[in-house]
């Protein structure tokens, strides 16, 4: 039994995630298991994940303003770029990295989404990429609009990327969201506030990165993401 | 060491971003991007459902779900698929090999609306002899191994997924 959880992934830190119940956000009320989930070391099932090819991207999937129409895209061009790295700092190279968003009036291009703001047909709303060899990604957008949702009664969510993340391991798998710089909604968004660690909701903002934007262009904004470690030793075989 | 980035809810929309193909975003007849394929699967072809509800028993049709296993020569094998209308999910798959010194079992991630951090479960086959040692077994309480449990119906290996309530589905902490 000992040889089947070799605990190479590093262990989820308590008080670092949104935890299942989160009353201000009224979604959470059915969908929280009551049980806490069952504590285990990893097993070679979550050390190991899937692998995906560059064959699979297409040359537009990383340019949300040019793979869906051919006029451009309505809104705020903006670079996201950043590093994917894991918890010891090492550079995870090769991952697919899928962001999806609303436009820049705050309106998805989703069947479920009724909001009064118009679509942009020059917008889909979807991309990815593979990080390159240091880690590296980016795609080129727009910054996508703040929009009401059924809440609380008046609550808007802060503009923001949705953002699904492969590592090399499927239990280091990730989704969040990315916010921008100065967004006042960020401290009034129940989403975002259900993180209990403050640091840890400060690198969810992406910060306006002028080195990296190009003049008469597209402004950057700088989020980089950290998975779990993946240990060529265990941390915690039989714990 | 820099922590893991924080997990927030994959939302109402994750069509969009996952299953965009699905979601239909196709621009001048051209889908703009389809969901990965796995490898070429070897093994037993098998479907597996999952059936998924609240806290009320009421179906979630929104959800998505990942399913990560090996096939039966032990190469790793992903899905992704999400919820219909009846909060059912299905995957087109073949029975797994086991692991050494694990039952042949589904991983299965789950991301929706409601969800902040991801729900992983497995998947174990009812009529499997290795269930009776498998280790990951063993940390969960008798009474509640039966959540973990596919059963064979006509069309598919069937499970019951519940977020919550008294039939509330095991999820792991890995």
């Amino acid at each position: 039994m000992t040889d089947v959880f070799t605990g190479r992934l590093t262990p989820r830190a308590d008080g670092l995630h949104p935890p299942p119940l989160a009353p201000a956000y009224r979604s959470t009320a059915l969908r929280s298991p009551r049980h806490a989930p069952i504590r285990m070391p990893s097993t070679t099932t979550e050390e190991t994940g899937p692998v995906f090819g560059h064959d699979m991207i297409a040359p537009l999937d990383h340019d949300l303003t040019a793979n869906f129409g051919s006029g451009g895209a309505i809104g705020e061009q903006v670079f996201v770029m950043g590093h994917l790295r894991d918890e010891g700092g090492r550079p995870i190279a090769g991952a697919l990295i899928e962001v999806w968003q609303a436009n820049a009036g705050g309106r998805y291009r989703h069947a479920r989404d009724g909001y009064l703001a118009p679509l942009d047909p020059g917008f889909g709303g979807c991309g990815r990429c593979l990080t390159d060899d240091a880690g590296a990604y980016s795609f080129r957008t727009i910054r996508p609009g703040a929009y009401p949702w059924p809440n609380g009664g008046n609550d808007w969510r802060p503009a923001h990327i949705h953002f699904s993340v492969f590592g090399h391991a499927f239990g280091q798998r990730l989704v969040t969201q990315m916010y921008f710089e100065g967004d006042p909604h960020i401290a009034l968004c129940p989403i975002v506030q259900s993180i209990p660690d403050p640091a840890a909701i400060d690198r969810l903002i992406a910060r306006l990165d002028m080195g990296a934007t190009v003049p008469f262009d597209a402004r950057a904004y700088r989020f980089d993401i950290t998975l779990r470690g993946l240990s060529a030793t265990p941390f915690g075989a039989g714990a | 060491m820099t922590r893991e980035t924080a997990s927030q809810t994959a939302g109402p929309y994750l069509h969009i971003g996952l299953l965009p193909a699905a979601a239909g975003l196709t621009a001048a007849g051209d889908e703009i991007v389809a969901a990965p394929v796995g490898t070429v699967a070897v093994g037993q072809p098998i479907a597996f459902r999952a059936a998924i509800v609240d806290g009320m028993g009421a179906p979630v049709t929104d959800a998505l779900v990942e399913l990560w296993q090996i096939d039966g020569a032990g190469h790793g094998l992903w899905r992704r698929s999400a919820c219909d209308g009846d909060g059912h999910v299905r995957f087109e798959t073949v029975r797994p090999a086991a692991l050494p010194g694990q039952a042949p079992h589904l991983t299965l991630w789950i991301v929706a609306r409601g969800i902040g951090l991801p729900l992983q479960t497995r998947a174990y086959f009812d009529d499997a002899s290795e269930n009776n040692d498998d280790p990951v077994l063993a940390r969960v309480p008798a009474a509640r191994r039966k959540t973990l449990m596919a059963h064979r119906n006509d069309d598919a290996w069937t499970m019951n997924i519940a977020l919550q309530g008294a039939d509330e589905t095991v999820f792991f902490n890995i």
